[in-house]
């Protein structure tokens, strides 16, 4: 069993009003020190035996992603 | 001639968009995203809505519903489309339209009349315009900020894609305005406000709309 973490981000040329949105709620908070926030989605695929590197990386550029305006990351690890 | 909606799980315009089909002349045909069937369409409609709860993305599960394989088959042999609000959205996810539409840049849904200024009438769908004239119809969308490079936009533009721009104030926060854009080949078009909902005095803001679904007939007449 692998487990694959799929982090899937705006890329930093499209604009994020929702990580600008909980910027300024830091802000409010006081936690001044906080200068960018940029949110994301994160995915966990659970895989059968020895995950296909190719195939998975079809799946995230593909589907889990939007290469247009997302940037995408994999990390796998196996038990 | 035979117009295609397609209803996905989540649309909710797709009656209205029949509607419109029915009231320009043509013979609207419900399509079920679940088939592999386009049942011999000359054009095909994708309705506003929210397909599968805007899940993943806004369009983005509906682009790989086994109907949109067909669609995309046919589209590029030349099949008109038309894409209203998450049918916009539908398409560029289905790599039919370049861009992608993103949350609102304000974050708020709205809702309103919005006027837009024809950029092409030469499409399949918009040959009923006047280059330059200004039309009213609805716009009602929470991530309808038409995004994309400065590169991909500044190719867009030099092609001459863009449909439609917002006037009289930019609703989501889109690009340069864009509010509508289209295929090299001028048969598949996008737009983020809605025409389905500007056919009739009594209930919409102006019979703006309608012209999109006349377009579309004279162009299947005419081929």
């Amino acid at each position: 069993m692998s487990r694959v973490v799929v982090d899937v981000v705006l890329k930093p040329e499209i604009s994020d009003p929702q990580g600008q949105a909980v910027l300024g709620a830091l802000g409010r908070l006081g936690h001044d020190s906080i200068t960018s926030v940029r949110q994301g989605k994160h995915f966990v695929l659970e895989v059968d035996g020895t995950p296909d590197e190719a195939e998975l990386k079809q799946i995230a550029e593909t589907l889990l992603a939007n290469p247009v305006i997302e940037d995408v990351e994999l990390h796998v690890t196996t038990d | 001639m035979r117009i295609g909606v397609i209803t996905f799980p989540g649309s909710l315009d797709d009656v209205d968009a029949a509607r419109a089909v029915r009231l320009a002349g043509g013979e609207p045909i419900p399509l079920w995203h679940g088939d592999h069937d386009l049942k011999d369409v000359d054009a095909v409609v994708l309705p506003g809505g929210f397909s599968y709860g805007d899940y993943l993305r806004a369009g983005a599960i509906a682009a790989r519903a086994p109907l949109m394989q067909d669609v995309v088959t046919r589209a590029r042999q030349g099949l008109p489309v038309l894409g209203i609000c998450n049918g916009f959205q539908v398409l560029c996810e289905a790599g039919l339209l370049p861009g992608a539409l993103t949350r609102n840049s304000h974050l708020h849904f709205r809702n309103r009349d919005q006027v837009l200024v024809v950029e092409r009438a030469d499409t399949t769908w918009t040959s009923d315009y006047r280059a330059g004239q200004r039309i009213v119809i609805p716009v009602k969308n929470g991530e309808g900020r038409y995004v994309g490079s400065d590169a991909d936009l500044d190719r867009l533009e030099g092609e001459n894609r863009v449909v439609f721009r917002y006037a009289d104030g930019n609703p989501n926060g889109s690009s340069r305005d864009i509010a509508g854009v289209t295929s090299e080949n001028g048969r598949i078009v996008g737009l983020m406000p809605h025409p389905e909902h500007a056919i009739e005095d009594l209930t919409g803001p102006s019979t703006d709309g309608l012209g999109f679904f006349t377009s579309v007939l004279k162009s299947v007449v005419a081929a």
